[in-house]
């Protein structure tokens, strides 16, 4: 087989609908055997986040930012339609009906298929979000690394 | 009708979940061995094509029937 090819998704975006689209193209290409990494950075950081309350200290901003952020990729909103929260309920039942893989299992099976996930620290830091509160087994850079991947990318994109 | 060493159901199943299990159905054979695929997504004949294509693995056939679609791939 010929070298292993790269994929690097910048994921900028805390949407469900936005977010599933690159955990679709994500296990799609981890399939095709890239090697993919997920650079999570602003709104993109809460499909790491776990969906309970984690106890860490915060100052009051960092406390607010966490109240106002969906906890986890389950209950992010839709960047069209939301309808106060009635968008991802019905979705997620059309999501159902279709067979089609909700997000949450999107994100397990990406980390299973061995998807590079990749939290920016710096917006951690903006965002008020800490290592505790985020998924296990992720990794922790800058625009350095995610440039270091994404400049011997072959697929490389911005959700 | 073909011969295949192993059968993987994916009917039912909506991207990207006929080429993820196609993937992993295809790391259990060995070189020259057939896998078949079932599939009723109608962007798997797509999907199987260009995953063959780009895995290096040789799609043998491919045949359509009443909304089902089955693929032989075979290992390389």
């Amino acid at each position: 087989m010929t070298e292993q090819k790269k994929t690097t998704i910048v994921l900028f975006s805390g949407d469900y609908d936005k977010v599933m689209a690159a955990y679709i193209i994500a296990n799609g290409a981890a399939a095709f055997d890239h090697e993919v990494t997920i650079f999570h950075t602003f709104w993109g950081l809460n499909a790491l986040r776990k969906d309970e309350n984690v106890p860490v200290k915060k100052g009051f901003m960092e406390k607010m930012f966490g109240k106002m952020m969906p906890r986890g990729a389950n209950k992010m909103g839709l960047s069209k339609m939301n309808f106060a929260g009635m968008g991802p309920k019905m979705i997620k039942d059309i999501i159902k009906k279709h067979n089609a893989v909700p997000l949450p299992q999107l994100i397990e099976m990406a980390q299973e298929q061995e998807v590079k996930l990749v939290a920016c620290t710096m917006t951690m830091d903006l965002l008020g979000l800490q290592k505790e509160e985020l998924l296990e087994d992720i990794e922790y850079a800058g625009v350095a690394a995610y440039l270091s991947d994404a400049q011997e990318g072959n697929v490389n994109l911005f959700i | 009708m073909m011969k295949a060493n192993k059968v993987l159901d994916a009917t039912g199943l909506s991207c990207p979940m006929p080429i993820v299990k196609t993937k992993k159905a295809m790391n259990e054979l060995e070189p020259g061995q057939v896998l078949e695929v079932h599939s009723t997504d109608q962007g798997a004949k797509s999907d199987l094509t260009a995953w063959a294509k780009s895995s290096g693995n040789e799609l043998l056939d491919h045949k359509e029937d009443n909304g089902l679609l089955k693929f032989w791939i075979k290992k390389n």
